[in-house]
């Protein structure tokens, strides 16, 4: 069943159909391993993310598959088995919907996972999108995402890709910002800051403080509670401040350094990346 | 019988009855209150291209002035409809040119516009004023010089968002010299940069200028000089906002826009520099509308802004603005009616910035008359949409998109149905919703039930069964738009309440569950309805009826099936269900 790069659709549908697939689709029923819902990254089993940090509860990868515009139109019935409930395990790792086996259940689940293309750029069409036509046997091209989804007009999506936050590059140089990426231990996510913004290590300093304070202190996404307790605040800056969390960053030679030592111009040039790190790592720079 | 008032005196008195419904329900009333009516209509509006022939339109309405026409169903918007499906302009242009040679003014939306139909339009029409085309095609800069070169008279220009073939920008110097009636010109979609001399030319001699909304090519250095020759603009955009940082184009800018002191729109704004913001600071406290939605700035900058812009009723931004910028909005613009917030990076999984739930929630909050909701977030809970319905009962657009389909509430991990509920049993007067997130068929029982103000719902990755569409179908008495994609809805809903396709104006569905056959017993037993199947992979008489369709469109019409279709689209009518 596991062919090395096989076209899935967003909810694990291979492209290619086994009879069988059609057969168990066709009967309503909510057994279906073709069906699982996945929604861990790409390459993991799932999120390990247990702790309050709710804003990513498994949102992810649901929109890496590749999807396939063409309902089968020879196994007849497509039926799609949203969230049954009975089958739905909740699981414990935070995954949303633990598939039959979360911890890999052999060729299904490998294959789920080498199907997720490699990049979750966008793919901006300015075409709409032909499905295969031709038959099931030939998969359109492996996507990142869902034709027309999220539903953002070609105008925008066009005028967005000129000038798009891109995610791998981490500087761009001489267009009038200055991007770089800031990751802080334990944050489920990164950041970006423009450095061309800031004209000091003390602005720079106070802005990381405001955008990573929430992940310090902890609950402020996930209980939907706002961060306007000001002792939390200071609480970050004693953080940054004090002993916990050091600000590094990898300069132009791929060397991980402690942001200060050098004047401000001479870092915003050669600053590629940032990171907060935890000071029980930082023991040598 | 003997008639109560002269007809002179009955048209006097519908002349005071502008809106379509007023004017349509006049129509109804007796035979003679149709004819007067009809015969002095001045301005048409068609929702649908195919739900009436231009021959229809001419011969009902000899008189018409304004006509507006929309083609291509919404979600076109997205991608989902072929290219080539339709809507083509010509034959309505060939049909009025001929019947309205005093026509005034067009507006078309997704419609397929050619050079032709524009060099038509500018020599078929010596009145000619306003000519809007929104999210519209097919049409080259060449189009416009014709419209440029011959419509004397012309007003209003605005290509909103349309696509161009942009083959130079030479078209705007085909505006006569003599010419200085401009009102409104939008040429922000455009790619290629105008002569920006006779751009600057055009804005000197138009002293009735009111919107100018520029594109992106239009470099900061200069925007001052346009400004300056038009002090009384009312809506201004701008072009690329970014530049070397230089005092003297600053200053220049900045005393350009003080000048301006009608300003109340403002757009544009691609490439936003954050340093060059201030210069419209003094503009802010007269701004009513901003749009942002291009400006890739980060929050204390849009903080900064939005809280000096006391008055503001709209605001378009980029979820830059996160839940700390919305928080500042909520306390600073009380006359904020519409917020519609886009995602920076949608394609990505991971949020690249802090924006959730909560900001919508404090904009619900501290807005009191907020009506207008677009929102893109990646996660939503029932508790925060409760929350946004409790506070703001009024709301009479709500379009949430939580970006990953079928996302649970993240703070229950249950389905959203509870939280769209409260949506519409509070906000009583709501006209338009747009469903996301992980939804069953509950909610639709709650929208069928409760919905009745709904005239458009939009529908996507929800539903587990027939009994969800059944409940809208069944319900929302005031349903006219259904939008439908990768839901599992199919034969039974549609076939038990095929009489109510009767009474909306179209239904859209793709990537759904129904089958062949059952569009055949529609389009068999309701001559009323155009079914239309798109199938790109070829005919679906050449499948089992029991096949599914990739698309269906569904939609009233007086005019009969319609003959300009393409190879992939197929309308199943009483004699195609006999095949």
């Amino acid at each position: 069943m596991s062919m090395p790069f096989e076209e899935h659709d967003y909810i694990g549908l291979s492209e290619t159909p086994a009879m069988e697939n059609s057969e168990k689709l066709a009967s309503k029923g909510l057994n279906l391993k073709a069906t699982e819902l996945r929604l861990g990254l790409p390459g993991s089993e799932s999120p390990e993310r247990g702790n309050g940090l709710g804003v990513l509860k498994g949102f992810i990868s649901g929109a890496k598959r590749g999807f396939s515009d063409t309902i089968n139109g020879d196994s007849g019935k497509w039926v799609f088995t949203g969230n049954g409930g009975s089958d739905v395990d909740l699981g414990k790792n935070g995954a949303l919907f633990s598939p039959r086996s979360v911890n890999g259940s052999g060729s299904e689940g490998t294959s789920l996972k080498e199907v997720v293309p490699p990049s979750p750029k966008a793919v901006h069409e300015k075409k709409p999108q032909i499905s295969a036509v031709n038959g099931h046997g030939v998969a359109p091209a492996a996507k990142a995402q869902v034709v027309g989804w999220p539903p953002i007009r070609s105008f925008r999506k066009n005028s967005m890709a000129v000038n798009p936050p891109k995610s791998d590059e981490d500087a761009k140089l001489g267009s009038g910002c200055l991007y770089v990426k800031v990751s802080m231990d334990g944050a489920p996510y990164l950041r970006k800051v423009d450095l061309k913004t800031y004209s000091s290590y003390m602005e720079l300093s106070s802005a990381l403080e405001k955008m990573f304070s929430c992940f310090t202190i902890g609950q402020c996404g996930a209980h939907g509670v706002p961060l306007r307790d000001g002792m939390s605040e200071s609480r970050l800056m004693d953080l940054l401040h004090g002993s916990e969390y050091v600000l590094t960053y990898e300069d132009k030679d791929d060397d991980w350094m402690l942001v200060g030592d050098v004047p401000w111009e001479m870092f915003t040039v050669s600053c590629k990346r940032m990171r907060i790190m935890k000071s029980s790592d930082a023991i040598g720079l | 019988m003997a008639k109560s008032f002269p007809e002179e005196v009955l048209e006097h008195v519908f002349s005071f009855i502008t809106s379509d419904s007023d004017r349509n329900a006049v129509s109804l009333v007796c035979k003679s209150w149709y004819e007067i009516e009809r015969w002095c209509r001045k301005r048409v509006f068609v929702g649908n291209c195919y739900a009436v022939s231009p021959r229809i339109l001419t011969r009902r309405f000899p008189e018409v002035r304004s006509v507006e026409i929309k083609g291509k169903p919404h979600f076109a918007d997205f991608n989902l409809v072929p290219e080539g499906w339709g809507g083509c302009v010509y034959p309505w242009i060939s049909a009025m040119a001929g019947a309205y040679p005093w026509l005034e003014e067009i507006r078309l939306k997704r419609m397929v516009v050619s050079d032709e139909a524009l060099e038509l339009i500018s020599t078929s029409f010596c009145n000619f004023k306003v000519l809007v085309l929104s999210s519209c095609e097919g049409f080259s800069t060449d189009g416009l010089a014709s419209i440029a070169a011959n419509c004397r008279k012309l007003r209003e220009l605005d290509l909103r968002e349309s696509e161009v073939d942009d083959l130079s920008g030479h078209w705007l110097s085909h505006f006569p010299d003599t010419w200085t009636s401009l009102v409104s010109l939008n040429i922000a979609c455009l790619g290629s940069e105008v002569s920006f001399s006779a751009l600057e030319r055009l804005v000197a001699r138009s002293p009735n200028l009111r919107t100018l909304r520029l594109n992106r090519a239009v470099s900061l250095e200069k925007l001052h000089n346009l400004l300056c020759r038009a002090p009384q603009l009312v809506e201004f955009g701008t072009g690329a906002y970014s530049s070397e940082l230089r005092p003297d184009v600053f200053s220049n800018l900045a005393g350009a826009f003080s000048g301006c002191k009608q300003l109340k729109g403002l757009s544009g704004f691609w490439d936003l520099v954050p340093a060059y913001l201030p210069a419209i600071y003094l503009t802010c406290s007269g701004l009513t509308s901003l749009n942002l939605s291009y400006a890739t700035i980060q929050s204390p900058d849009l903080v900064k802004l939005v809280s000096q812009c006391r008055n503001l009723q709209r605001l378009w931004v980029l979820d830059y603005i996160e839940d700390i910028g919305l928080d500042a909005l909520a306390a600073s613009c009380k006359d904020l009616q519409e917020l519609r917030v886009f995602p920076s990076d949608p394609y990505v999984v991971d949020p690249n910035v802090s924006l959730t739930e909560r900001g919508l929630v404090a904009v619900s909050e501290g807005c009191p008359k907020l009506q207008s909701v677009l929102y893109f977030c990646r996660q939503m809970s029932n508790a925060a949409l409760v929350a946004i319905a409790r506070n703001r009962p009024n709301l009479v657009c709500f379009r949430l998109c939580i970006i990953e389909p079928r996302a649970p509430d993240y703070l229950t991990l249950e389905p959203l149905d509870a939280g769209f509920g409260a949506i519409v049993e509070h906000c009583k007067e709501l006209r338009r919703l747009s469903l996301s997130g992980l939804l069953t068929d509950r909610v639709f029982e709650y929208i069928g039930t409760r919905g009745r103000k709904l005239e458009m719902l939009s529908i996507a990755f929800a539903g587990d069964s027939d009994l969800g569409l059944h409940h809208v179908l069944s319900g929302c008495e005031s349903l006219r738009k259904l939008e439908i994609r990768d839901c599992p809805f199919g034969d039974k809903a549609l076939l038990a309440n095929a009489a109510k396709l009767e009474t909306m104006r179209s239904l859209w569905m793709s990537s759904c569950s129904v089958s062949f056959g059952a569009c055949k017993l529609l389009g068999q037993k309701l001559p009323r309805l155009n079914v239309e199947v798109i199938d790109e992979r070829g005919s679906p008489y050449s499948r089992p009826e029991s096949c599914l369709v990739e698309k269906l469109y569904i939609y009233r019409t007086v005019a009969g099936p319609r003959i300009d279709m393409p190879p992939f689209v197929w309308t199943i009518d009483e004699d195609a269900a006999l095949r």
